[in-house]
Parts: structure tokens; C-alpha cells; sequence
């Protein structure tokens, strides 16, 4: 399994959970992203995401190597889904595992939330009346 | 100097297609692609912010293009 890597086939958070496994692992946080059924009330019916995967795949690799040094990892893996995808499917699964549980939930936060602000991946909210690239506008 | 720029995103729907050619005078620097482009299509101007990267790196408005240089507009990203 590629630990950085963008597809349009479906996620897998168990295969990831397994790949970060490790025999002097204390702790494994994970963090999964779904499609949400609603925003601010108003019924989702999908999202559509779009890469620049080129640069989204080398700004995953800065994240998943920024965090195992700065947490002293074993291993991170960030997997992002894009294309159509329906409510409850994963969007992103974010794996960690470290030697005590303080490092991987520290880490896999950091992860999350960079990866929000840095990685080159759009989200489109599809609605029965429309349709809105999610924080494009103020 | 004429460069190609890509989009994505709402980028996309902006310049109503996949890329959009500019020319660039005697300034050029990615702050003014960045005008040519707010100035051609104003939607830009209304968005949370406009970030540029060249060969997939971000880069600032100083940054001087060169020809060939691969120059997409990242506009706010909301992957996850």
C-alpha cells in the first residue's frame, strides 16, 4: 500500500488502520472523513472533489513527513478520495501509530488541519437546487 | 511573454474552462498575472483568497515567470 495517495476508487480505513500496525506500537489514531448528508440544514445529495494531484500528493508527503519527525512516528499514512462520492463514503483517511497515544492524536490532528489549509484538493457541495465549491468565497 | 495558466475549482467556472492564456509586459512577476486576471475577470477579486504555485509549489506575488514555467491558480481549498 502506498502511504501518500489520491484515487477515485473507494478508501479503505481498515487496510490503513493494518498498514501503520506495528509490533512496538501503543497507540493508532485514525481519522476518517465523510460525506455529510446536510450543510447548515439544506440536504447534501454528493460532493465532488477535484485535485491538482501533482501538487496535492507532494503536499501530503510534507505533512505525513512534518508530523513523524515532529511526533517521532512510526508511520503516517494519507489516503484522499476525489471524483463523485455519496453520503457516508470516506473522503479522507488520515493513519497513525506511535509508541504512546499523546504523539499519534497530536499528530493526526496536525495532519487534518494542514492538510485543510495546504493540499490542493476542492470540495463541491451538490444540492437538489445548486451547487457551491465549499470557502470559495468570504 | 505569454504563459498558460490552469485552474481548478471554482477557478474553473471563473474563466469558464480548464486554462486561460495571458500576456505579460515588461512585469513578469506573478502579482501581475494576478492583476491581469482580477482585472479580465473580476469574480477573482470576490473569492477568500487566490494563491498561484509554479511547477507545484506555492509562490508569492514577487515570484518572476519564465516561459514554460507550468503556473496554476489555487483558489481556497477545501479538501478532507
Amino acid at each position: 500500500m502506498q502511504d501518500i495517495y489520491i484515487t477515485e476508487d473507494k478508501l479503505n480505513s481498515k487496510a490503513c488502520t493494518d498498514a501503520v500496525t506495528y509490533p512496538g506500537a501503543g497507540g493508532i489514531v485514525v481519522f476518517v472523513g465523510t460525506v455529510r448528508d446536510q450543510t447548515k440544514g439544506k440536504a447534501v445529495r454528493h460532493l465532488e472533489f477535484e485535485a491538482y494531484k501533482k501538487m496535492a500528493l507532494k503536499e501530503m508527503e510534507k505533512i505525513a513527513d512534518d508530523a513523524t519527525k515532529r511526533w517521532s512516528l512510526h508511520k503516517m499514512i494519507i489516503h484522499h478520495r476525489t471524483g463523485l462520492l455519496s453520503i457516508e463514503e470516506e473522503a479522507v483517511v488520515i493513519a497513525c501509530s506511535s509508541a504512546h497515544r499523546k504523539e499519534a492524536f497530536e499528530a493526526c490532528q496536525y495532519a487534518i488541519d494542514t492538510l485543510k489549509e495546504t493540499v490542493p484538493i476542492w470540495k463541491k457541495e451538490v444540492f437538489e437546487d445548486g451547487e457551491v465549491w465549499v470557502s470559495a468565497h468570504p | 511573454m505569454e504563459i498558460e495558466v490552469v485552474a481548478f475549482g471554482i477557478a474553473k467556472d471563473i474563466i469558464n474552462g480548464k486554462q486561460v492564456t495571458i500576456s505579460l509586459g515588461a512585469d513578469q512577476t506573478v502579482g501581475a498575472a494576478r492583476k491581469q486576471l482580477s482585472d479580465t475577470f473580476p469574480e477573482f477579486t470576490k473569492l477568500s483568497s487566490l494563491r498561484f504555485a509554479v511547477n507545484a509549489d506555492y509562490v508569492e506575488d514577487g515570484y518572476p515567470l519564465k516561459a514554460g514555467d507550468e503556473v496554476v491558480l489555487i483558489p481556497p481549498v477545501s479538501g478532507g
